[in-house]
């Protein structure tokens, strides 16, 4: 493996944001997820739980409802009072629509898709039929006295359960009015509260209503009569919400106190057809509220103010053992937030609505293998860059030789030079930038920096060529006719020569920059890909997807290499394919070429293509060989994958010369720690 | 007969009420709870003991409602028998045999002819659930040999196996099995057994089902509750959690209707859970120790809790306590041993922590407890409590002095001594006197002065500091001179060495104390050292002056296994045998002392007089293990066994405990004789309700049936005179309003006159074959030596072929002498 001295960065201060609301889409199997500061992410369930794709938050979009309508359309509403749907192929806003009727609490699909239910501040439900590429405002029904924090339609479609302060109305769709008023009791373990919010209802086809409430109560309606058949306290703090599944005979909800109850319609005995509700397990993954709970055919998902995205697989639903089997708790994005300057050793950290420019530390201080060195130069903040607006920073990069910085928004494309002189630097901004790049997916300089690579949401590629303050727009490589799919990952290989660049579904396309034409497409795989890098020299090309498969395609020979079809053939180690975060960076090592440096979150992995591949049955995290062992049986255990462990979670880690590695570490405790205080729950024996 | 009149040592009463769960009757009047041997029907009202069900040869092991009649109570124990009692008669029905050690009974009203028992057949350590046939047959003894297997490995415990109608559960280590009787197929569930923390503690204890839904209770040694549904699916079985307990689950129990759920543990609480939800529960607290069992009556109005103090309380359904049957504590080391209180004649050792028990060995149950420490028990591991180590009763009951200490290090003891007096206003001990730190160090004996004629209470303490204290009663400054309090009044030591053992001659003149190795003589009048003894054979373990005509003795076991005999008047060795002595007991009302010691099979005991070194009895083996503790109870009536033998047993009866705190005691009688003459009457007044008419014609021919029974024959003529004369009891007992017509009572009443009149002309009768027999018992005692004595009670054999010899003839004649009462002589 090498020894190598490691920065062991921590001063990485990201804190993601709070889960809100989470909405599965059966059709598809993908998961949309909505965070406090209105970022939409889409997990893909189907690919190992890939985050495939992002709309950037934005700070007056706070989501409150998020749903899939019409097949796979996604709707957000939020307190600003709009309805905004998201265009999933190009990966920007389709557009955005008024209510007018205040802030939007809840949304809700009807059963068939074609309509969209929201209700308001004002107490309005408002019924909308979705058209091909519109929303259609159709009308408003019985308004309501307080605001409508829930929504459910009955899957027939005739009816819908509102839930408000203190009671849960039933509308009759066709008619617009309330058939049932059910006022909830507000009394919570004997001490009356001042209201009692029901924050979710479910109703199911036999017309039971569930709802779930501020007062900690489960509880279960007979719509036809109005009146309370059951119910559960389960909580001594809120019960922010509820999902049902698609069968009806399971729901799951989720408290403030960070516990997620499962429910479970059992027959009351095996020979009577009489089922009831009961409550069977309770899931504490969370520390702070959960906000939101999602039900997929096989697991529990839930998400919360701790910003972990939780899926728990109910092992009774899973047919066979595999990624779905296991528990799943996602905190940080499954893309790069951090870019190196390699050259003057600078790390630039992507935030929200800034960025950060950190000088590493360095030491002169030798030490053996695992002393901690101690630093003669602290880390040094050099930068803290303020975007303009309220939009959220979509990608950022620093050049390899530190004296441009790149970001772009939804709307904004920035480009900086960094002037350098002894210890202080100067920023100057790049003016006039072109109007094709109002905005950009993905930012990459070349090695050399003298080139700007552009992935923009339009789909395109675009090349710019640096100069001194200024630059110049020299090819756009236009997406092929037909597609409109934006490109996410861009590699380029260290000799400029060649450009890869990968969608979110389709293959990956190579480009020739000398040439500025497309070279060649590497066959299209069904996972989604989470990372690439080209070799130097060989100019191979290394790509990772979500499933855990790495191949390596020689991008002159327009082939696989030897060793991914030997790969290939033999296959990967069980293990290996049964890591959970997908592998998020590739590097190579400048003078061993027969290395690949790659990590996800929780590992990295130096890939050494001389070495026979370990079969299952050979251990595959070795720790280090002892070394008093002889060289016969080192070598006799040595396999091909070197596995490391001790950095984690692991956000980014790169190569800074041959012998230095730096890593950039986001401990959960620390992310805990900035969070809000959970709710004080009494601990026995404390 | 030989065989009947041989010594045996009995377990006598005490015995764990606690073991299995109690069942309730269907009208929740009763409740039966297995002891030992026997199975007891208490009164669910009056917390009395109504019958006492006795018949098994060992251990009763479960008991079960006959599901067909509920009138009947089968019973299964470790001897291979199951018997179906009619329990509001107390009469035995039926017995099954069944071959094999039975640990646990089940009934199920579904299936008609066949219970469920748990036997371990091959390996001692796996158990199965089997049923078992009872085959119909008007006989009263039946072999039911028809076995089953439901369930293979099953714990053994029969809290780990509930029925209901269509399954049955079982749990053991970490899974839980249901067996389907329809569908005849068993499924297993299994929780995670890692070692991590969280789960390390998963295993089952105990389980219940739901009566009426498909539901089963299980509880964890973490103290979850699990309660199982759809378990007839092994794929989508579900389970939900309830969790209050910190502690391991000991039982659990679902109401008649289901709606609640009971369970109880180490805290001491009983929870309901209502509905159950987590969130609705209820709590009976302060139960007084760990929950072992519960039980619901079939008519839902009463619970009840086994704890492992032996007590079962009675609950009412809105979780008020109502009754408590409370039975020997057993719970503890017993640290004080066994004394007898001279008012109550109960026996008095530690009971719940802290406190003192009284126990009547009569009715077998606790009178009272007294709370001597007087502080809350924390119920936790590791704590190191106060240990009511000493007590003594002084002054014919008027005083009670009692030590407790507490030691966290070896430098810090804290030691306190109460002196406690009998007030009569409230028939209970009152604290007089506490005395902080009497000794520097630990007390190891106490002992009061018990002479009569002394006027002045007088208490000696010895401690390990060198000293011992005298402590008299003197008159507290008040200025009324009314209180009294105890001070010291002389402190005594003797070079320095741990004082080990003190006592007061009977007279109270003397007080032996010893130092390790030396016994010293102290006049109690003056507190001046009077003379030593020391025989160099190893420190002194116990002490204790003759009595009566050997009073001249002093008795000393010393830790070498030397038993040392010593004449105060000459102040010389009188004799010394080499013996291990473990426990060594003087009788207050005979000069016997009892000896047990203690060798690598067993404990033997040995009865023998100061002034001669050869024991007058000795019983080998028995017990196996270790006996800790023994006392001498004088008797309420003298018994009267001619054999040389046995007269040590005339006037007290001796009982030890063991060190699994079995309390046992020495019996001629077979076990069903042992009744008081009150739980009889009870029995006779319970067992026949109806009419007098009946009772009076019932006890008739029971009489009748008596002169063919020798046995009883014998007991009814042992019986002091007029007043257990059944017919002039009857007489005297029975309402005027009820009594039958004075024709019909005065034949029954000349019937019962003629009976005693000819009893009693065969007492007078063979008064010179009387000496005769005694001369030749004396002569085959004098014919064997000491040494033989005890091979004659080893090898019973020997024994039988002097009696052998005997012409039959005489034998016949020599019984009837058996039967006769000589107490009438001691009248005269």
């Amino acid at each position: 493996m090498g020894e190598f001295k490691v920065h062991r960065v921590r001063f990485f201060n990201y804190v993601p944001s709070g889960i809100r609301c989470v909405a599965y889409n059966n059709q598809s199997n993908r998961l949309a997820v909505s965070r406090t500061d209105g970022t939409v992410e889409i997990y893909n369930l189907s690919a190992n739980y890939f985050q495939e794709k992002f709309f950037p938050g934005h700070e007056s979009r706070a989501t409150e409802a998020l749903c899939w309508a019409a097949g796979q359309r996604l709707f957000s509403a939020g307190l600003n009072g709009e309805i905004i749907e998201y265009d999933l192929q190009a990966l920007n806003i389709k557009y955005a629509v008024d209510a007018f009727g205040g802030p939007i609490w809840s949304m809700t699909a009807s059963p068939s898709g074609s309509q969209l239910l929201v209700g308001c501040e004002d107490g309005s439900v408002k019924l909308f039929q979705i058209t091909p590429d519109k929303i259609q405002f159709e009308r408003n029904f019985d308004r309501q006295k307080s605001r409508i924090l829930s929504l459910s339609w009955h899957p027939s479609g005739t009816h819908i359960a509102a839930g408000s302060i203190d009671y849960i109305n039933v509308f009759d769709v066709k008619s617009g009015s309330t058939i049932r008023k059910m006022i909830v009791d507000r009394q919570c373990m004997g001490v009356s509260k001042r209201k009692c919010i029901v924050w979710g209802v479910a109703f199911l086809s036999d017309g039971t209503i569930i709802s779930a409430d501020s007062s900690g109560k489960v509880q279960f309606w007979d719509s036809a009569t109005g009146t309370l058949v059951k119910s559960h306290l389960i909580a001594n703090a809120d019960v922010h919400s509820i999902a049902v599944a698609d069968q009806e005979d399971s729901f799951v909800v989720g408290t403030a106190e960070g516990t997620i109850f499962h429910f479970q319609l059992v027959p009351v005995t095996s020979n009577s057809n009489e089922k009831q509700w009961v409550r069977t397990k309770p899931f504490q993954h969370h520390t702070h509220d959960v906000r939101a709970v999602a039900h997929s055919p096989t697991a529990l998902i839930s998400g919360g103010t701790d910003t972990h995205l939780v899926i728990r697989p109910l092992m009774e639903k899973v047919e066979v053992k595999n990624y779905d089997a296991a528990l799943r708790k996602i905190t940080f994005p499954h893309r790069r937030l951090i870019s190196c300057s390699k050259k003057r050793q600078l790390l630039l950290f992507q935030f929200a609505h800034h960025l950060e420019l950190w000088r590493l530390g360095s030491t002169v201080a030798t030490g053996k293998n695992g002393d901690t060195l101690p630093l003669s130069k602290n880390a040094d903040h050099l930068l803290h860059l303020k975007t303009k607006g309220p939009e959220n920073i979509i990608c950022s990069s620093i050049s390899p030789c530190g004296s441009w910085i790149a970001y772009s928004t939804a709307s904004r494309f920035c480009l900086c030079r960094l002037n350098y002189e002894h210890d202080n630097i100067s920023l100057k901004r790049v003016s006039k930038m072109p109007a094709f790049l109002r905005s950009a997916l993905q930012i990459l300089f070349s090695e050399d920096s003298t080139k700007l690579f552009v992935a923009s949401n339009q789909g395109s590629l675009h090349i710019l060529q640096l100069l001194e303050g200024s630059f110049k727009h020299l090819h756009a490589f236009q997406p092929l006719s037909g597609t409109v799919e934006a490109m996410c990952l861009l590699a380029v290989s260290p000799d400029g020569n060649w450009l890869a660049a990968s969608g979110t579904s389709a293959g990956v396309h190579v480009y020739n920059i000398k040439q500025l034409k497309l070279h060649c497409t590497v066959p299209a795989y069904n996972f989604p890909v989470t990372a690439l890098a080209i070799a130097p020299d060989t100019n191979n090309l290394v790509i990772a997807h979500s499933d855990q498969q790495v191949f390596e395609y020689s991008i002159p020979d327009k082939q696989y290499t030897e060793w991914s079809r030997a790969v290939q053939k033999q296959g990967f180690h069980y293990l290996w394919l049964q890591r959970d975060t997908p592998i998020t960076h590739i590097s190579f090592h400048p003078k061993r070429p027969m290395h690949i440096l790659l990590h996800d979150a929780y590992m990295f992995c130096i890939i050494d293509k001389s070495l026979p591949l370990p079969s299952d049955k050979t251990l595959l995290y070795n720790p280090l060989p002892p070394m008093n062992e002889s060289d016969v049986v080192r070598r006799r255990t040595a396999h091909a994958f070197k596995i490391s462990k001790i950095y984690k979670p692991l956000l980014f880690l790169d190569l800074l010369d041959e012998r230095t590695l730096v890593a950039v570490e986001r401990p959960l405790d620390d992310i805990i720690a900035q969070l809000p205080p959970p709710i004080k729950k009494k601990k026995f024996g404390t | 007969m030989v065989d009947e009149e041989s010594l045996r040592v009995v377990r006598c009463g005490g015995s764990e009420l606690n073991f299995r769960r109690a069942v309730f009757s269907a009208d929740s009047k009763y409740i039966f709870c297995v002891s030992g041997d026997f199975v007891k029907v208490y009164s669910t009202a009056t917390e009395e003991c109504v019958h006492i069900l006795h018949g098994h040869r060992n251990l009763v092991t479960g008991i079960q409602l006959n599901p067909n009649n509920h009138l009947q109570l089968y019973s299964c124990s470790f001897d291979g028998t199951i018997k179906l009692w009619d329990y509001t008669d107390g009469i035995l029905i039926k017995t099954f045999t069944v071959g094999c050690k039975l640990h646990g009974l089940f009934t199920v009203s579904r299936s008609e002819d066949s219970v469920f028992v748990i036997i371990n057949k091959e390996k001692p350590d796996i158990f199965q659930l089997v049923s078992v046939k009872l085959p119909k047959s008007s006989s009263q003894e039946i072999e039911a040999k028809e076995l089953s297997i439901v369930l293979d490995y099953v714990n053994q415990s029969p809290k780990c196996i509930a029925f209901a109608n269509e399954y049955v559960a079982a749990v053991r280590d970490f899974y839980l099995s249901v067996y389907f009787f329809k569908k005849k197929t068993t499924s297993r569930f299994t929780l995670s057994s890692s070692r991590n923390k969280k789960h390390s503690k998963n295993n089952f204890t105990c389980v219940a089902c739901h009566p009426k839904e498909d539901c089963i209770a299980s509880g964890h040694m973490d103290g979850k509750i699990r309660l199982w549904r759809n378990f007839n699916d092994d794929k989508k079985y579900t389970y939900t959690c309830l969790h209050w307990h910190h502690d391991m689950v000991m039982d659990l129990a679902f109401s008649v209707t289901g709606t609640s759920l009971l369970s109880g543990g180490r805290e001491s609480v009983l929870v309901e859970w209502r509905d159950s939800t987590e969130k609705n529960k209820e709590f009976l607290p302060r139960l007084g120790a760990t929950i072992e069992h519960i039980s619901v009556s079939p008519a839902g109005d009463l619970f009840c809790t086994s704890h492992s103090d032996n007590k079962i309380i009675v609950i009412h359904r809105n979780l008020e306590a109502s009754a408590v049957i409370q039975g020997l504590v057993k719970d503890r080391s017993i640290f004080t041993g066994l004394m007898i209180d001279p008012r109550t004649k109960a026996l008095v050792l530690n009971g719940k922590p802290g406190h003192l028990q009284f126990y009547s060995l009569q009715s077998d149950k606790q009178l009272y407890n007294l709370d001597i420490i007087q502080q809350e028990y924390i119920n936790d591991y590791g704590l190191i409590q106060i240990e009511l180590t000493k007590a003594a009763f002084g002054c014919f009951g008027n005083w009670l002095a009692t030590v407790e200490q507490r030691q966290e290090k070896e430098t810090e003891l804290e030691l306190q001594m109460k002196l406690w007096l009998f007030s009569k206003k409230t028939q209970g001990f009152i604290l007089n006197t506490k005395i902080n730190m009497p000794h520097e160090d630990h007390i190891t004996a106490l002992c009061f002065c018990n002479a009569e004629k002394s006027e002045q209470p007088t208490l000696v303490t010895a401690s390990k500091d060198g000293h011992f204290k005298v402590w008299i009663l003197t008159d507290d400054s008040d200025i009324y001179k009314k209180a009294v309090g105890w001070t010291c009044d002389f402190v005594g030591s003797y070079h320095k060495y741990q004082a080990t053992n003190c006592c007061f001659s009977e007279d109270g003149s003397l007080l032996a104390v010893s130092f390790e190795e030396i016994v010293t003589i102290w006049d109690s009048e003056t507190w001046e050292l009077r003379c030593t003894f020391c025989q160099r054979a190893g420190k002194i373990r116990h002490l204790c002056f003759g009595r009566l005509t050997c009073s001249k003795y002093l008795l000393g076991a010393t830790e070498n296994g030397i038993l040392c005999c010593w004449n105060l008047l000459s102040c010389a060795l009188e004799w010394s045998a080499k013996l291990n002595v473990r426990v060594m007991e003087p009788d207050p009302n005979s000069e016997n002392i009892a000896a047990v010691s203690q060798s690598s099979v067993g404990s033997d005991l040995f009865i023998f007089k100061p002034s001669e070194p050869r024991p007058l009895y000795i019983q080998k083996n028995i017990s196996r293990e270790e006996v800790q503790w023994g006392v001498f109870v004088p008797r309420d009536v003298p018994e009267s066994f001619t054999s040389e033998a046995y007269q040590w047993l005339n006037r007290s009866q001796f009982y030890f405990l063991t060190k699994s705190q079995s309390l046992l005691t020495f019996s001629t009688k077979s076990p069903e004789e042992k009744l008081t003459p009150t739980s009889k009457q009870l029995l006779a007044e319970e067992s026949l309700p109806t009419t007098p008419f009946y009772f009076i014609l019932g006890k008739h021919r029971q009489q009748q049936d008596e002169k063919s029974n020798e046995t009883s024959e014998n007991e009814l003529v042992q019986l002091p005179l007029t007043e257990n004369i059944p017919a002039i009891n009857e007489l005297l007992h029975t309402p005027a309003h009820v009594l039958p017509p004075a024709s019909f009572l005065c034949s029954m009443f000349v019937n019962s006159l003629l009976l005693s009149i000819e009893t009693k002309s065969a007492e007078e009768i063979p008064e010179d074959i009387d000496m005769e027999e005694e001369k030749e018992s004396d002569d085959s005692d004098e014919e064997n030596d000491f040494s033989e004595k005890i091979q004659d009670t080893n090898d019973p054999d020997l024994g039988e072929d002097i009696i052998h010899q005997l012409s039959k003839a005489e034998e016949k004649e020599l019984r009837k002498f058996r039967k006769v009462d000589y107490s009438w002589i001691a009248a005269l």
